[in-house]
């Protein structure tokens, strides 16, 4: 779990976030709140982690309830993977 | 068309002819036929001419008969014909046949309310030697630009900053409001502009300098009070609006060919440029050249459809293909005529065409800007329409799918769930009541952009009331109008003068000593079009439905009936090719370089960094990181033309010959 979070971690500080905002984000910090991603970036993210992780995102799952997040993508991709943290 | 320049030393002392040619030679694309200055005493004015009307004839600085007053003018005034008669008949008297010489008749009959009586587009400077009054004015809509400064004791004013820049010679400081304003609504809101101490005129203003005081005044303002709401009008109410709209378009179309040398038209594809072309075909004959803008990208390329057009009207035509590479390579040139950073490569490609049609022997294009703003045809307006429908029942399955069905060609939304594309619409219950409803979406993207300021940039920047800079200059009434009309105000009064009409109309068409001229901004026609009930405009979710009603006929049916396509160029992509992982062109590896940014100051030079790494990756694929980049890149090469590099460059341009002689 430690380690999905932080690779996806690492790939939104190196996709999205520029500047000050990289120190400043916390894994459970909403990226529409903080206005982080916009729908290119959702479909980014997806894609980034249907090729690390191997497994397709279904339409119904790209809620912000699983991608709004770094906590909540990794939830959700340990969800998805069914490996123990 | 031309470029007009002039001084006032407010103390009284002589005006230095000289510093008028520096101006003057600064606007010399604007006007490559001719030149003139004229002095007296503490007033200079200074003219580029680009002969149009009256070749012979129309040298300026021009005086009336009496030689009472003085004019530098750019722009046409339409109706001069007219105004001739009319003039005439209450005993004027002429020595040309230029409209340049009306309007000093015009001002002779009725003071500085004559801009009144005037239908065109112009910016000029008019010298009352009589009354010492010295009264500046620019067009209802902002075609033309006009700008100004005190310095000391003098008044300076220009078509261009670079113009004001010449008589002093000295580097401007960048004003970083300003700057904060481009990086939120694409550009500086009136009468600021991004140089310090320099400001704007804004459209449907004058400026009138008498008895050592200098006030504006607005003799106009676009004003939605009169819209008729309420319920469908009758088919018999309809075709009344039908007929009006179509005689003025008409009619606009007719005196807009007015000219002494051919006049040519753009075509972009799209339904507003084709019913131009259409209008002023069955004017000029078949004899009529059109000129488009076609694309190596097939996601951007509206070839097909301009043929279309060709083929049905027949027209004599001709077009640019532009690639990324070239649209990177003339950027900077574009940032020189543009005078500001640019969040968005749209201008370029209309630079290179301007350059085809003046190598075509044209002068003068018509065009079909201004009919998205005033007919209801713009994507914001149909977007904050389906926001609000949706926002009026927050929990509907259905209304999120129309805006997928908006932006069709806007893949990453197709995907998006009804709660993302909640949060990115800004759909919230009572929502629509907010003054700015309709641009929030747009405004907060942009805004975004300021995240790669540098701390020390940002610290400067006062924390203010957000977008309060819009909010003063909107008209009392604006509260109290739909939704709908305010939409169209703040798209009608802000991007399309400063952007739509500047840095995508008269700057890269003056580039190349190209008159852009726009039936659809006849105020005859924007002044109707106030009126027209917004129902009719969009008819549910068809855009300009009285439109199509009254002129559609004559464009093909694939055009008209096409799905609308907003004119884009490739952003991120004319900057790097992610195939090769590098800059298109070793500049922009300058410009953005990590010692350029750090020294220029104004953006952070790590954040950047990434954000290139992104780009050469291929991975900066969002708007937002595409109006970053073509952002950041065009405010380094502003900061190097026009601050660090600007002797260099005011002295190259001013090596031009010059062509006329002094009148005085």
């Amino acid at each position: 779990m430690m380690q999905i979070e932080e690779e996806v971690r690492q790939f939104v500080v190196d996709n999205f976030l520029f500047g000050e905002g990289e120190q400043n984000l916390a894994n459970e910090d909403s990226f529409l709140e903080k206005g982080i991603v916009d729908s290119m970036g959702i479909l980014t993210l997806v894609s980034f982690v249907q090729g690390k992780y191997g497994f397709e995102v279904p339409d119904q799952d790209l809620v912000p309830e699983n991608w709004d997040s770094v906590a909540l993508i990794s939830a959700y991709v340990q969800s998805r993977v069914g490996v123990a943290g | 068309m031309c470029g007009i320049a002039g001084a006032a030393n407010l103390r009284g002392t002589p005006v230095d002819t000289e510093r008028l040619w520096l101006m003057i030679d600064q606007l010399r694309h604007r006007g490559p036929d001719d030149a003139g200055v004229y002095t007296e005493g503490n007033i200079g004015l200074a003219h580029s001419r680009l002969s149009i009307i009256d070749l012979s004839a129309g040298h300026q600085p021009m005086h009336n008969f009496s030689r009472s007053s003085w004019i530098v003018f750019n722009g046409e005034i339409f109706n001069y014909v007219e105004l001739t008669k009319d003039l005439a008949a209450k005993g004027h008297q002429f020595l040309t046949h230029s409209d340049t010489e009306v309007i000093l008749n015009l001002y002779e009959e009725y003071g500085t309310e004559c801009v009144q009586h005037m239908n065109g587009q112009w910016a000029f400077a008019l010298w009352d030697t009589q009354r010492k009054r010295l009264f500046l004015s620019r067009d209802r809509v902002g075609v033309r630009p006009l700008y100004y400064s005190l310095t000391g004791d003098s008044l300076i004013f220009a078509s261009e900053l670079k113009s004001l820049l010449a008589y002093n010679n000295r580097s401007p400081e960048i004003d970083l409001e300003a700057l904060r304003q481009v990086f939120t609504y694409w550009f500086p809101i009136t009468p600021r502009t991004v140089f310090q101490n320099i400001q704007e005129l804004p459209p449907g203003h004058s400026l009138i300098w008498e008895n050592g005081v200098l006030k504006t005044h607005r003799y106009w303002q676009l004003d939605y009070s009169q819209v008729e709401l309420g319920q469908d009008p009758s088919p018999a109410t309809q075709q009344r609006y039908i007929d009006e709209l179509h005689g003025l378009l008409e009619d606009a179309t007719r005196i807009r060919l007015r000219a002494d040398v051919p006049v040519g038209a753009y075509l972009s594809g799209g339904l507003d440029s084709s019913i131009v072309s259409a209008l002023a075909q069955k004017f000029v004959g078949s004899s009529l050249c059109t000129f488009s803008v076609a694309f190596e990208d097939p996601d951007l390329d509206e070839s097909a459809y301009q043929m279309e057009v060709v083929g049905a009207l027949g027209t004599n035509h001709k077009s640019i293909r532009c690639s990324a590479d070239q649209i990177g390579e003339a950027l900077p040139e574009v940032i020189w005529h543009a005078e500001r950073p640019l969040l968005r490569t749209a201008p370029v490609p209309l630079f290179l065409l301007s350059r085809l049609v003046r190598d075509s022997g044209f002068k003068v294009v018509l065009t079909g800007e201004g009919s998205d703003e005033f007919q209801g045809g713009y994507d914001i307006y149909k977007e904050a329409k389906i926001r609000a429908f949706w926002a009026a029942q927050i929990d509907s399955k259905s209304r999120p799918l129309l805006l997928k069905k908006l932006y069709p060609y806007l893949a990453a939304l197709q995907k998006q769930s009804p709660a993302y594309l909640k949060a990115f619409f800004h759909v919230r219950e009572g929502s629509v009541r907010e003054p700015f409803f309709s641009h929030i979406p747009r405004w907060e993207l942009t805004a975004k952009s300021q995240q790669f300021f540098s701390a020390s940039i940002r610290s400067q920047l006062q924390p203010s009331d957000l977008y309060h800079d819009v909010r003063g200059q909107l008209p009392t009434s604006f509260e109290n109008w739909d939704s709908f009309s305010r939409a169209q105000y703040l798209e009608a009064s802000f991007l399309l003068p400063a952007y739509l009409l500047s840095s995508q109309g008269d700057r890269v068409a003056m580039a190349h000593s190209v008159e852009g001229r726009y039936p659809f901004l006849d105020h005859r026609v924007v002044e109707f079009s106030t009126r027209i009930p917004p129902r009719l405009k969009m008819k549910v979710l068809e855009e300009k439905y009285l439109l199509k009603r009254t002129l559609g006929h004559l464009v093909p049916d694939v055009v008209r009936q096409r799905p609308k396509q907003p004119y884009r160029a490739p952003d991120a992509l004319s900057l790097f090719n992610p195939s090769t992982g590098r800059a298109r062109h070793d500049y922009i590896e300058e410009a953005f370089s990590y010692e350029r940014i750090k020294d220029y100051g104004i953006f952070d030079p790590r954040t950047v960094q990434k954000l290139v790494e992104k780009a050469k990756a291929g991975r900066a694929s969002s708007h937002l990181d595409s109006m970053a980049l073509v952002g950041i890149l065009s405010t380094q090469l502003l900061i190097e033309q026009f601050v660090v590099d600007l002797k260099e460059k005011l002295s190259d341009d001013a090596n031009r010959r010059r062509s006329a002689s002094v009148c005085s």
